[in-house]
């Protein structure tokens, strides 16, 4: 496997700027890399989120196709064009160098709650398709609710830290990445926009498998999580540094990590950098939370390093 | 050949004869047997086309739109709660302006859940931009399969079909079926050429984007819309061409005995061969009775029902199917197809009957031709549906009842 460095990231971009999407969207800059590096010989396939403002009429920035479809229904729509183009190679009707990747850009509620039965229908069927998930923990195209990957104890519209539930939300985020491996796809990877070299050399090492090739991307989102649209890659590298998001890869249902810390920062210096964990700083601390969210990072690791 | 079919078959044998490329299936009582051929005869080399088991009706008929938008001819089959499943999509399917040809096996609604026919599922999908053809017969059910890719891949039109059947009625039940050969079929229906918004690397487009401005949004539902109006013209079209190569022909409305009668019935779907039966038997009784019966549900004919109608005494719409708080959906339709004609029926009466595949035989019919001859002799008009239910029927229910532990049941 050849290490890649920011040297190596093609140079002509997929998706052009001018588009209605927040300043600093994590999840913007990372369907930008990924559709980068994939090329333009593609299908993006979206479910309802924040991407699909990218592609308003009469407009798009992609330079390849897209196809927006439905919240639920993203993975079955890359199973239908993936058989019509199959289909369509075979009778000889579109010709080889014609084929297109599909590759299917959601939100983490699209991928974790709505269309869950949809990508695992895929995953089971072994469709030959990418996926992405722009996992921004929360329902952030209508304004930030919680959704099954919002993290425990964050503030979000349906979780606002109160007298009655002081910690905000009360539900740990859903292990989207250990219910994806558990279907044994050739590939599973969880991504970063602070490590783009990590993530080119996911994208790459996943293309050489026939089969569903799945990513999971820390996204950051300025409006959802209250910070500045400036700190979106310190707050993704934090993440990585604090072992709150681990950098890890699953090949046919194995895992390993990618970036392990010699030493972890304390969770805290992510958490209190962002409006939607302030609760557990002010008024007053909340120590026995903020000690519960380090006890499960620490718990995460002492498993991993066992 | 004619061969003896079920519904389910004449579907099936429809699709391979269309030479449809890809079959996105899921399962569902009383459609499975078309997916469970369908799969076979792939199997057996007999059909050179994919099928793929889904997860659910919302993907299944999601990845059929998507593969008909990658330039294959697609087809696909549901029922009842499969279709209301898969509902949200059907709306997409349209506004993707996709050709594809799903069946749907009439069956009930739940709750209660049941397996036996009415139409509150497919009418259910009166709005999607979905084409609607109802069958009255196996034959027609698998003529229907041919002309509907006819009918949804002419330029003019591009918007998918549903093909309907009653289930049981039609899906479970054999009748000859005149199956013609695969040649023939090839030369009215030659394979499918996508002409526009397929996708492939020589040609990238942007697919079903947001429109998040009304005038555009409005644009593309009106275009829709008067697309769907195109095919009134193009069935015509297709029945001309269909009728050249195999000598049946079907127009979107289908009138028996229509010519002299003063009282009529409008209704749809299997049932139809019955109520022809109480039609001759009440001729024979010398009443001037006729049936108008329609085949084409979208686009709506409203002229040509309107015209069929024009003049008539007395007109009987059933409805197999109920909305709730409302009556039969299909009686306002034909209101609004005669209200601006000064030749329109005296009366117009709504009747539901034969829910959830509950019998209707030939006294039911007589009994709603007497109800709209008093109707009009009386020029008394019913403001609500007349719900068909026999003096059996409540005896049959009372009986349930008290097994379900209701006690005796006042009549």
């Amino acid at each position: 496997m050849t290490t890649k460095t920011l040297k190596d990231l093609p140079v002509e971009e997929s998706l052009t700027s001018g588009t209605m999407l927040c300043a600093g969207c994590g999840g913007l800059l990372l369907v930008r890399i990924f559709e980068k590096v994939l090329g333009q010989n593609a299908v993006t396939v979206n479910a309802a989120g924040c991407m699909s403002m990218l592609s308003v009429f009469p407009n798009t920035p992609f330079k390849s196709s897209w196809f927006y479809v439905a919240m639920a229904s993203a993975p079955a729509a890359a199973q239908g064009i993936r058989d019509a183009l199959d289909i369509l190679i075979k009778k000889g009707r579109v010709k080889k160098e014609d084929d297109l990747k599909v590759v299917v850009i959601t939100g983490d509620g699209a991928a974790s709650d709505i269309g869950l039965q949809a990508t695992s229908g895929a995953m089971h069927r072994r469709l030959d398709f990418y996926y992405l998930v722009y996992d921004n923990e929360g329902y952030s195209n209508t304004g930030f609710q919680a959704s099954s990957a919002s993290p425990f104890s964050s503030a979000t519209k349906t979780t606002i830290p109160s007298a009655l539930a002081p910690e905000g939300n009360l539900l740990d985020k859903k292990d989207l990445f250990e219910i994806w491996t558990a279907h044994k796809p050739p590939y599973v990877a969880t991504i970063s926009p602070a490590y783009i070299a990590d993530m080119m050399r996911k994208i790459e090492k996943a293309s050489q498998f026939a089969g569903p090739k799945l990513f999971i991307a820390h996204s950051p989102c300025p409006p959802g999580w209250d910070v500045d649209s400036d700190a979106v890659i310190r707050l993704s590298k934090l993440a990585v540094e604090t072992g709150i998001w681990p950098l890890k890869e699953a090949v046919n249902g194995e895992v390993t990590h990618s970036v392990i810390q010699k030493k972890r920062k304390p969770v805290e210096e992510y958490l209190k950098l962002q409006g939607r964990f302030e609760h557990l700083f002010e008024p007053a601390r909340q120590d026995k939370v903020l000690q519960t969210i380090q006890n499960k990072i620490d718990a995460y690791w002492a498993r991993v390093e066992k | 050949m004619k061969q003896l079919l079920t519904g389910n078959a004449s579907v099936a044998t429809a699709v391979r004869l269309c030479a449809v490329d890809y079959i996105p299936a899921f399962p569902i009582t009383p459609q499975t047997e078309i997916i469970e051929l369908l799969s076979r005869w792939i199997n057996e080399d007999r059909m050179d086309a994919k099928l793929v088991m889904m997860d659910s009706e919302h993907s299944m008929i999601t990845a059929a739109g998507a593969a008909s938008l990658a330039g294959v001819r697609t087809f696909t089959a549901t029922s009842s709660q499969g279709l209301l499943y898969g509902f949200e999509m059907l709306y997409n399917l349209a506004g993707w302006r996709v050709p594809v040809v799903m069946a749907n096996v009439s069956r009930g609604v739940s709750s209660p859940i049941t397996m036996e026919p009415d139409h509150n599922d497919v009418l259910s999908a009166r709005d999607s931009g979905f084409l609607q053809i109802h069958a009255e017969t196996c034959q027609e059910v698998l003529d229907s399969v041919i002309m509907a890719y006819l009918i949804s891949e002419d330029s003019l039109v591009r918007l998918p079909t549903i093909v309907n059947l009653d289930g049981f009625y039609l899906s479970y039940t054999r009748e000859p079926v005149e199956v013609p050969e695969r040649e023939e079929v090839a030369s009215i229906l030659p394979q499918y050429i996508p002409t526009s918004g397929y996708m492939n690397a020589q040609n990238p487009v942007s697919v079903a984007v947001a429109v998040l401005d009304g005038r555009a949004y409005s644009y593309f539902k009106y275009q829709m819309h008067l697309a769907s109006l195109n095919a009134l013209d193009v069935h015509e079209k297709a029945s001309k061409k269909f009728e050249k190569a195999f000598g049946r022909k079907y127009d979107i409305v289908d009138g028996f005995m229509l010519d002299d009668a003063d009282y009529v019935i409008v209704m749809t779907n299997s049932l139809t061969t019955t109520a022809r039966a109480a039609i001759k038997e009440m001729r024979n009784e010398g009443r001037k009775v006729g049936l108008v019966r329609i085949r084409l549900l979208r686009p709506f004919p409203r002229q040509k029902i309107g015209q069929m109608l024009a003049g008539k005494k007395g007109v009987a719409v059933l409805d197999q199917n109920i909305s709730i708080g409302s009556g039969g959906i299909l009686y306002p339709e034909v209101l609004g197809a005669l209200y601006h004609r000064s030749d329109r029926p005296n009366k117009i009466i709504s009747f539901i009957g034969g829910l959830g595949g509950k019998h209707i035989g030939i006294s039911d019919f007589k009994h709603i031709m007497s109800v709209t001859e008093q109707s009009v002799k009386e020029d008394q008009q019913p403001l609500q549906s007349i719900l068909l239910f026999t003096d059996s029927d409540w005896s049959k229910v009372k009986q349930m009842l008290k097994v379900a532990g209701k006690g005796e049941v006042e009549g």
